[in-house]
């Protein structure tokens, strides 16, 4: 047993953990900006596999990176503009919308994806992102190396938590955001646009779902293949409720699947005897499920959640 | 318009009941024709029907042997990819009803439904991947038999690996994968027979994110020499400095100086036999897999490119006298299709 520990136990393991969680970290923190002003947006797996697919074209015509990664923001944003009209414009059913976009986003990835790389054999690959060792405190002994020598991205996502948290919670456009998800009907008497804040909303979390897509093309791995979001979407849908619509908790549940995640890999090669490795391949959603059922059983969703506003209804 | 409106008169009014009868009898006729009788009239029509995008190395080998036939057979070529499990059979009867003489693709996902539809069509042929035998009278079979290349390809990770432990990161644990994974591990076992495997599962096809992940705990535990069934492993080994086998199609190209070799999968001569059986108008079901060893030409071992000067001499000579002996028959490389673990 020992010897398993230590082959689990890593500088590998949690720079596996943190890499693994950021994709997750991000797609969560959209999907519970859009969930706060009460826009379910279950068209999160296909906004992430467009936008993956614009931010790596983009990135391999043009030969930035940075460019790529506007690309996919601006697609998420897009694409969530579109989740929006259907949803908070027309009204429209959000679960029905939300695979629709799915369905539309996944179709159009793959049509332009053959449109611009023709038939390939190997997936075409970029130069992705390369780790950035920040000064001195990459340096601190055993966290230092896993935490500071990341992609640029991975900071972006740690950096992401706070800032949702500042924007949501101490700000006047959090607390219009948040009264749009609980009472859109108080919040239009104080003269606050439902609309037009669902519509942020939505676009915002759009955005941070492309960027979680493009982490998975562009720096995580450094090309595009079909199917490459592989059901990480569903996983932030569930993470969001885990993470009680809160931003320190969501990221915190993306932390833990990602670490059951990089666990199980690293169990698989540990050589445990004959355990069936869909048991190993199970464990990180078995015990979200887990720790959902045990930890957010008060959780309250918003209240406006999946409800449409009508100024004119009752 | 003039030319139309006659045309309807015609059907309308100038088409007896006989007339019809007679061309229902002609049509008949031409259908019972043998249709090696009519090969030099028109180009045999082919079709083929994915169930995943063609990007998927095991279709995508069958793509392009099929557009190598469009080019050197002289076949005529059409094909759907993504076809969903629920759409299988229908997509089959439209090809079948358009007048091709030859389906192929993958059946995995829908052997029943694949073989009602081929009993619907007697005189078409089909031809589809399959993990099941054939069934009477026109559907065959064939599957990835590239064991024997997988099993060279471990000789040389058994002797190339300095820290004795080699692994492997796979898809998932179904027959097709798992008779590459352990012949991988036969070949390497036969030269180290003290040699470490460690084996992970990512449980989709395409997930190279997943994939490469899978590939740096393994190279954290001290794997040196990869085997990639999946895309994303190569791309990790590269990272970290240590060998790679590729899968299924020469994949040097991803990194040269990663990529030792790998199994090829070479589609072409199953195609080949099955269109000179329908040409012939003798197709008939069976298991073509045979079509995919290495003695038809049907696999092989990737070239070793920038390996050429780095692979030594006597693990050249070695593989090399194996692969002689597997293509005489002398020697066989054993089908283990049970789900390999870690040691």
């Amino acid at each position: 047993m020992n010897a398993v520990l230590e082959q689990v136990f890593q500088v590998g393991f949690l720079a596996a953990i943190i890499r693994i969680a950021t994709p997750l970290a991000f797609a969560t923190l959209g999907e519970m900006f859009s969930e706060r002003a009460g826009v379910l947006n279950l068209g999160i797996e296909g906004i992430m596999l467009l936008s993956a697919m614009t931010g790596f074209t983009t990135a391999s015509l043009t030969g930035s990176l940075w460019l790529g990664i506007l690309a996919a923001i601006i697609t998420g944003a897009l694409m969530g503009a579109l989740h929006a009209v259907l949803t908070v414009a027309l009204g429209l059913s959000q679960h029905v919308c939300g695979i629709g976009v799915t369905l539309f986003g996944s179709g159009l990835a793959y049509f332009f994806y053959r449109l611009v790389f023709g038939q390939q054999s190997v997936p075409p690959s970029i130069e992705g992102f390369k780790p950035v060792p920040i000064p001195i405190l990459s340096d601190i002994p055993v966290i230092g190396p896993p935490i500071f020598n990341q992609f640029t991205l991975v900071y972006l996502a740690i950096l992401a938590i706070p800032i949702s948290a500042f924007l949501l919670y101490r700000t006047p456009w959090g607390l219009s955001l948040r009264m749009v998800g609980e009472n859109p009907r108080a919040a239009d008497s104080a003269g606050v646009s439902v609309i037009g804040m669902r519509f942020q909303a939505v676009m915002l979390g759009g955005a941070l779902m492309g960027v979680a897509g493009a982490f998975l093309t562009m720096a995580q791995f450094n090309a595009f293949t079909f199917g490459v979001i592989s059901g990480r979407g569903w996983v932030a849908i569930a993470l969001v409720v885990f993470g009680r619509w809160d931003p320190w908790r969501s990221a915190g549940a993306a932390l833990l699947f990602a670490f059951v995640d990089a666990l199980q890999l690293r169990l698989q090669a540990a050589g445990l005897g004959h355990i069936p490795y869909e048991i190993f391949l199970m464990l990180p959603f078995v015990l979200t499920i887990v720790a959902m059922a045990l930890m957010s059983r008060n959780a309250v969703a918003p209240s406006a959640l999946l409800k449409p506003f009508r100024r004119e209804e009752r | 318009m003039n030319n139309g409106s006659k045309g309807k008169a015609m059907l309308n009014g100038g088409l007896s009941r006989r007339a019809v009868l007679e061309l229902g009898v002609l049509g008949l006729a031409v259908t019972a024709l043998p249709r090696g009788a009519m090969a030099e009239d028109k180009k045999l029509k082919v079709a083929a029907v994915f169930a995943t995008p063609i990007e998927e190395p095991w279709d995508h080998q069958v793509h392009v042997a099929l557009q190598q036939a469009q080019k050197e057979l002289g076949i005529d070529y059409k094909w759907s990819e993504k076809v969903q499990t629920a759409d299988f059979g229908r997509v089959m009867r439209e090809y079948a009803q358009g007048g091709y003489d030859l389906l192929m693709g993958d059946a995995f996902a829908a052997e029943r439904e694949s073989r009602r539809t081929a009993k619907q069509f007697p005189k078409v042929a089909f031809l589809f991947g399959s993990g099941a035998g054939p069934a009477e009278p026109n559907f065959g079979v064939f599957d990835n038999w590239i064991h024997e290349p997988a099993y060279l390809s471990g000789m040389i990770a058994g002797k190339m690996s300095k820290s004795g432990t080699i692994g492997a990161v796979a898809a998932m644990g179904i027959p097709e994968v798992n008779r590459l994974v352990n012949a991988f591990f036969a070949g390497a076992r036969e030269v180290n027979k003290d040699i470490k495997r460690k084996v992970s599962f990512i449980g989709s096809f395409f997930d190279p994110p997943k994939a490469k992940e899978a590939a740096l705990a393994q190279i954290d535990a001290g794997v040196d020499v990869i085997y990639a069934e999946r895309f994303g492993v190569i791309e990790a080994a590269q990272q970290k400095g240590i060998y790679a086998i590729s899968n299924m199609s020469d994949q040097s190209s991803l990194a040269p100086e990663t990529v030792i070799t790998g199994p090829v999968w070479n589609m072409f001569p199953t195609v080949e036999q099955a269109v000179k059986l329908v040409r012939a108008g003798v197709f008939t079901a069976q298991d073509y897999g045979d079509f995919s060893r290495m003695a038809k030409g049907g696999s092989s071992l990737a070239p070793y490119h920038k390996f050429e000067q780095i692979l030594p001499a006597e693990v050249k000579d070695m593989v090399e006298k194996r692969k002689t002996e597997i293509m005489d028959g002398i020697f066989r490389v054993d089908v283990d299709e049970n789900t390999p673990s870690s040691d």
